[in-house]
């Protein structure tokens, strides 16, 4: 493409994009994103292309190969354009149906619908799929409609109009004003409005500055940033220049971790060709104004999503955070201002400066404006990526989006903001979702992680996981939490083995409390909130464990048993045949019985174990009751006696 | 690896000391380790001490002092498949595989390293070997799997 050299020209290349288009000509858009391509999507794709050649329609159909669509747990997913029919969990063999069918007849394959669990319906469209219906896409929406490859997508649906905007008709003041009377406030953990960050560094003498965009998304369980970076990287690469614009910058930088190489590729892409098309680079839109971005890939570190740490390891170093005397907007990468912001928040600005912020902040509520990408995963029907306005209750999110938890289990707790985060059980589900709403409740918002747990989850053991993955993490350079969680993780796992005491839940609280108070940065000092808050709403469990040597939700390995009740056993032989361990006694026409001392607690005989029987349980806190006598376990079948 | 890939890795990034990371990336992600010899390759061309070298490579996750074996196995141990059952997988491939996470075995045929989250959440439990993404994976699937690497 052409070097574009004004704001006006711009929308003219834009218009002359969208004359090219026929928005009734059929196109069928297949998500590529992550976990799409895990289930097959680039076999689909190829499929797709040779099955438009093979029926002669290579001119009459346009295919898309887009980013995330957020409902990942049916990928691969089709939506056919113009009329947004929606076919999910697609193989290749079910191409040339779907061509035939409804590219040439425009019929729709019934087989390849979405089912509504709750009423056994059919839905044909995406927007009246309820996974789809309850949400807000406004960020992420775009997702769609785009191929991250191609910049022409991204100017096709208004995209660098937020550029030409500011350029045209904004002042650095009056922009940096929108953001702030906007009161777009951090997505990535800390909830810090943007626009006091922005102002910060804009005020501070040295004359130079950067912005940086943090996709070091290390958060186990959220994929937010990266699906958006992935899916729509010139959004973020649009935000991050306003930003620069409204801050005085002229060089920024992308620190993306190296475990998300599409991520990686796509936004190389997207900078050099908004480089190409005059968008980025010297003299942007004509302006006069010089913006250039750099790539720095994350080598695999946790702390280092946190702001000092990451500026630290854009020098070249390792991670390790600092003392946050100075705010690093003031003294930040090299010792100069750095406005630091995560993928998501970027890519909210575009939005502010196009719609301006009597729109923004009519969505969400009082405190937190706008919406906020959730991703819901765990033990949750429709995993995925949601955006919701800010204030929905996470009632809704979970079983309106969600569709609840399967298998018919119950709901116990979800976890938001990630390893510092913590649990909010079932009686708090009214909360609407915001920071300071899930702040006051013990948790918090993080980068938006929301893990579903249901009865079958030990919510110690879920505090010991977590302080295991940051004792993990922890960069070793102040003493709290180096140690501190080191003997946090031994209490811990010490309770979920049964050998725990009177007395160490009080230990742990006392080991909390200094980690708050004394450690270095955000990961120690939030480093106990899995415990405090798995403490707060589930104390029984912790001394269950500790006194009964009891594990209630029936996980904790070293507190449980697997026995057969020998009223059920019809002697199916299933169990025994599927025991890694030779732990099951049994046989033929006999009540199998199981080994305890071979037994290595791996549950392969409770899942095995027929539902029509149900014979194998776990039973916890209580001794195994004694194998019933040999004589009696012979199985005497109705006319079957001779056997 | 031979000094010339890693002078021409080194000029990619114009000899700047703060590229070091993306420099050692490169030479990990081409040789699957960093050996002596290319570390000290490094430190002589950007002038940086050993020691931070040194300190890079042990500090973050995506580097080896050692080398690797011809097959890398990653399992997702992320919150989302932490919750499905993934240590029950992981239990099952050490069995398999013969080694614990972070080990490579003596034939350099598998490495085994245990990752917080793919950012799969949807297949959870997810295993990765060679880049190849596994989901919804069970311990006796994924032993027979790994039964068919050479």
């Amino acid at each position: 493409m052409n070097r574009i050299n004004s704001p006006t020209e711009l929308e003219e290349v834009r218009k002359q994009i969208l004359s090219t288009r026929d928005p009734n000509k059929p196109c069928i858009t297949l998500c590529a994103g992550s976990a799409c391509h895990a289930s097959g999507s680039k076999e689909v794709g190829i499929a797709i292309e040779e099955e438009i050649i093979k029926q002669g329609l290579s001119d009459a159909v346009d295919i898309r190969k887009t980013g995330c669509h957020g409902y990942c747990e049916r990928g691969p997913i089709i939506v056919i354009n113009p009329e947004k029919i929606c076919y999910f969990q697609i193989k290749p063999e079910d191409v040339p149906e779907i061509i035939s069918q409804t590219i040439k007849e425009k019929k729709v394959v019934e087989r390849l619908l979405y089912v509504d669990p709750n009423t056994n319906e059919k839905i044909v469209h995406e927007h009246d799929i309820p996974f789809y219906k309850y949400q807000e896409r406004i960020v992420f929406g775009s997702n769609s409609s785009v191929d991250p490859k191609s910049i022409e997508d991204y100017l096709a649906i208004g995209g660098y109009a937020a550029l030409g905007k500011i350029f045209s008709s904004m002042s650095a003041d009056q922009v940096l004003d929108e953001v702030k009377k906007a009161n777009l406030r951090g997505r990535g953990g800390g909830g810090f409005p943007a626009g006091t960050k922005w102002e910060g560094s804009r005020n501070a003498p040295e004359p130079i500055k950067y912005v940086i965009v943090n996709a070091d998304e290390g958060d186990p369980g959220a994929y937010m940033d990266r699906s958006l970076l992935e899916g729509n990287p010139h959004a973020v690469l649009e935000g991050l220049t306003i930003g620069a614009y409204a801050i005085g910058a002229h060089e920024g930088y992308i620190y993306v971790r190296q475990e998300y190489p599409l991520a990686v590729e796509n936004v190389f892409t997207a900078i050099r060709q908004a480089e190409e098309c005059g968008l980025l680079g010297k003299n942007i839109l004509g302006s006069g104004y010089d913006f250039i971005v750099k790539v720095h890939q994350g080598a695999g570190a946790f702390v280092c999503g946190e702001s000092t740490a990451l500026m630290t390891a854009l020098e070249g170093r390792a991670g390790e955070p600092r003392p946050k005397y100075v705010r690093s907007n003031v003294v930040g990468l090299w010792s100069r201002p750095s406005v630091l912001n995560n993928v998501e928040t970027w890519a909210n600005v575009p939005l502010i400066i196009n719609k301006g912020a009597d729109w923004f902040t009519k969505i969400g509520t009082e405190t937190s404006k706008g919406t906020k990408i959730f991703s819901l995963v765990g033990k949750i029907t429709n995993t995925g990526l949601v955006e919701v306005p800010m204030g929905t209750p996470l009632k809704d999110i979970i079983f309106k989006i969600g569709g609840g938890i399967p298998g018919g289990k119950k709901f116990k707790a979800v976890q938001t903001g990630g390893p510092s985060g913590g649990c909010i059980p079932e009686n708090q589900l009214d909360l609407p979702v915001g920071f300071d709403e899930l702040t006051k409740a013990g948790s918090m918002m993080g980068s938006g992680g929301m893990i579903v747990m249901d009865e079958d989850t030990c919510m110690v053991d879920v505090a010991r996981y977590f302080l295991d993955f940051l004792t993990d993490e922890s960069c070793g350079k102040c003493v709290p939490c180096r140690e501190g969680m080191r003997q946090m993780l031994k209490l811990l796992t010490n309770i979920t083995k049964g050998k725990g005491k009177e007395g160490d839940i009080e230990l742990l609280e006392a080991l909390s409390e200094t980690a708050i108070e004394a450690a270095l940065c955000a990961l120690g000092k939030s480093s106990p909130n899995p415990f405090l808050s798995t403490l707060k709403y589930f104390r029984d469990e912790y001394e269950a464990h500790v006194k009964e040597k009891r594990c209630p939700a029936l996980s904790c390995k070293e507190l449980i048993n697997f026995y057969i009740d020998p009223t059920k056993c019809s002697a199916c032989t299933t169990c025994a045949r599927k025991c890694p361990s030779d732990a099951i006694i049994g046989g033929k026409n006999k009540i199998h019985i199981v080994d305890q001392e071979k037994c290595t607690k791996c549950g392969t005989c409770f899942e095995v174990c027929p539902p029509k029987f149900r014979a194998i349980t776990k039973i916890s806190g209580v001794p195994v009751p004694p194998p019933i006598p040999e004589e009696q376990r012979t199985i005497v079948r109705g006319g079957k006696k001779d056997e | 690896m031979d000094n010339e890939r890693i002078d021409q890795i080194i000029d990619k990034h114009h000899n700047e000391a703060s590229s070091l990371i993306q420099v050692l990336l490169e030479i990990q992600s081409d040789h699957h380790w960093l050996s002596k010899e290319a570390i000290e390759r490094v430190a002589e061309k950007l002038q940086v001490p050993l020691t931070r070298i040194q300190h890079i490579a042990t500090f973050y996750k995506a580097f080896s002092l050692v080398p690797k074996g011809r097959h890398e196995v990653h399992i997702c141990m992320g919150t989302a498949c932490h919750v499905r059952g993934a240590s029950r997988v992981l239990d099952a491939v050490q069995d398999v595989i013969g080694i614990k996470p972070g080990e490579t075995d003596l034939d350099l045929k598998f490495s085994l390293e245990t990752v917080n989250c793919l950012g799969c959440c949807a297949l959870g439990p997810v295993l990765e070997i060679d880049g190849k993404t596994h989901g919804k994976a069970t311990p006796g699937q994924m032993a027979e799997v790994l039964k068919n690497y050479e």
